[in-house]
């Protein structure tokens, strides 16, 4: 039976009754402690309590395809703290899973999550991941993210990032992904940033093998004195290599918003192609909005969530 | 009655003269062409009408039941029940059909999003999940705009060039849509440059280069295309344009 801080971080992220099922894999950290952990055949979840957080080792067996999302579930009802995550992610070669992780700070004074993720995809091998952040109202979040991911030859990596819940606080990702032949990967992150939020996204592939493909995902919706810097890069060195960025910000009211796209090819071969947009909501798109009955507010809401959907 | 009045409106547009004292009456449940040739000045008007961005400083005035647009933003004359199908309709990213079409739905005299989508020719269980951005075609994006304005059964629509970039088979969905508004007791304003819209047309007024050149019936509008701009001498071949 979970304790209570378990149930209300399941209750949060809407996973009660998910993790009532044998067949879902599951890790929970509240703060620096595992309170619950649920392996399955051939997925081993080892997890080692650490000064203020939680080592991670995951290692999914080679061929072993897991059907059910796993859920891991990061915690930190405590208004004030650290929460040091270290994952350490090796799927092995045709292996598939697909990772949800609800991080959950809803009471945040003075909090801060860092994490640390290293994360190898092997041949044929497939790692979906999403990060859904809920936080406090009130900002009191500093959210840390790093990670270094390894593409072997034709694995498939898709990661989203969604922070649309509650104020964002302060956010700095950093990802860096190595792509090898034939691999593909795509990175998404969405953020709603308000109030005095800070939002800096930092997010780059090096296509190193032959066809190997990579886009850069970016939607920031700002308001108020929010302000976000979105870094993509993406170097192709192969042949064959496809990448794309693509980052759209919307500001209103005295939000300040930049986007640097960095493309680079040192192959004649291969092709890169980014776009970029930051301003306020399209014209035509809150017009017609505006002429089938929506006030202003509401139209620039609805466009804002489609985009961040 | 005219439910909606455009009383000698003029507008420039940096520092050109887009609209020459326009007087144009549109009456209640009717289905009504403005044609003219391209740059006459017609989707000028119709924003000047809906009180698009740019358009809202002109002179002259517009009456809508009784009550000036004038100073009247645009969900404001929205809310009376005036509304406009641009040509090219905007396209969101990640806004679903279903929540576009809901947020124009008036639970009072509007078809619910499944039955405006049905009406418009697009099977609900394959669209209503779907964006409406880029990956809709021309036709299927002018038919969701059209299932929104049946959700929300305003009294006067403006269809800028309904069947720009439709197929044929498309375009009859489109007039079978356009039916249901005038039976709904919709006042149908069909922006156009093509003689088979025309054709559907109850009343037509002829614009050119700004100036309001003819009124009457569609029927008798239709001459108009045979070859010059009957009145001015404009030289106009819409079907000749479209074929291109
Ligand atoms: N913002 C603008 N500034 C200056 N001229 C404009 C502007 N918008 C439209 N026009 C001009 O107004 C005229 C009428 O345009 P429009 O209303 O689009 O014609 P139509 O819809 O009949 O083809 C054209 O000559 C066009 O070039
Ligand atoms: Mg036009």
């Amino acid at each position: 039976m979970p304790n209570n801080d378990a149930l209300r971080l399941y209750k949060t992220a809407h996973i009660d009754k998910a993790l009532d099922d044998p067949n879902v894999a599951h890790l929970t950290i509240s703060h620096d402690k595992v309170i619950s952990s649920q392996s399955l055949p051939g997925l081993n979840v080892i997890p080692k309590e650490i000064k203020d957080g939680v080592d991670i080792k995951i290692v999914l067996e080679e061929g072993v395809v897991i059907k059910n999302p796993v859920h891991m579930c990061f915690g930190m009802l405590k208004q004030e703290g650290v929460q040091r995550i270290i994952l350490d992610i090796d799927i092995k070669p045709k292996a598939s899973i697909f990772v949800i992780a609800h991080c959950i700070f809803p009471d945040a004074v003075k909090v801060q999550h860092l994490m640390n993720g290293k994360i190898k995809v092997g041949e044929h091998a497939s790692y979906t991941y999403l990060e859904k952040h809920i936080h406090a109202d009130s900002g009191g979040v500093e959210v840390v993210p790093k990670a270094r991911v390894m593409l072997s030859d034709y694995a498939r990596f898709k990661t989203d990032f969604e922070l649309l819940q509650g104020r964002v606080g302060k956010i700095e990702i950093d990802y860096e992904t190595i792509c090898l032949a034939h691999s593909v990967m795509e990175m998404t992150a969405k953020i709603n940033g308000s109030g005095d939020d800070v939002i800096k996204i930092n997010e780059s592939a090096l296509l190193e093998g032959e066809g190997a493909r990579g886009v850069l995902t970016s939607r920031v919706a700002l308001r108020q004195n929010a302000r976000a810097e979105v870094f993509n890069k993406i170097i192709a060195t192969a042949p064959f290599t496809r990448g794309h960025v693509d980052c759209k910000e919307i500001v209103q009211d005295k939000a300040i918003a930049s986007a640097t796209p960095i493309v680079e090819v040192r192959d004649p071969k291969a092709h890169v192609t980014h776009e970029a947009a930051i301003g306020s909501v399209d014209s035509k798109q809150l017009q017609t909005l505006m002429s089938r009955g929506l006030s202003e507010e509401e139209a620039v809401a609805l466009i804002i969530q489609g985009l961040l959907s | 009655m005219s439910v909606l009045t455009l009383k000698n409106i003029s507008l420039t547009l940096s520092d050109k003269k887009i609209l020459h004292n326009v007087n144009l009456e549109f009456l209640p449940g009717k289905i009504h062409a403005l044609v003219g040739p391209n740059g006459a000045g017609k989707s000028s008007l119709a924003f000047t009408i809906m009180g698009l961005e740019g358009y809202r400083k002109f002179e002259g005035d517009i009456i809508f039941k009784g009550e000036s647009l004038k100073d009247k933003s645009i969900d404001q004359r929205a809310k009376l029940g005036i509304t406009l199908a641009w040509q090219e309709p905007a396209r969101y990213e990640g806004l679903t059909i279903s929540s576009f079409l809901e947020a124009a739905y008036s639970p009072e005299k509007g078809f619910k999003p499944e039955e405006a989508l049905l009406k418009s020719g697009l099977a609900p269980d394959l669209y209503l999940k779907r964006a409406v951005d880029k990956t809709l075609s021309g036709g299927e994006r002018k038919k969701v705009e059209l299932a929104s304005i049946l959700a929300m059964m305003p009294q006067v629509v403006l269809l800028d060039e309904p069947d720009s970039g439709i197929d044929i088979e498309s375009l009859e969905r489109i007039f079978d849509a356009i039916k249901i508004l005038k039976k709904r007791g919709s006042t149908v304003i069909l922006i156009t440059h093509s003689l088979k819209v025309l054709e559907h047309a109850e009343d037509a007024f002829l614009l050119c280069c700004g100036h309001l050149m003819e009124k009457g019936s569609g029927h008798s509008m239709c001459r108009y295309f045979k070859g010059k701009c009957m009145p001015c001498d404009h030289q106009n071949m819409p079907e000749a344009d479209d074929a291109k």
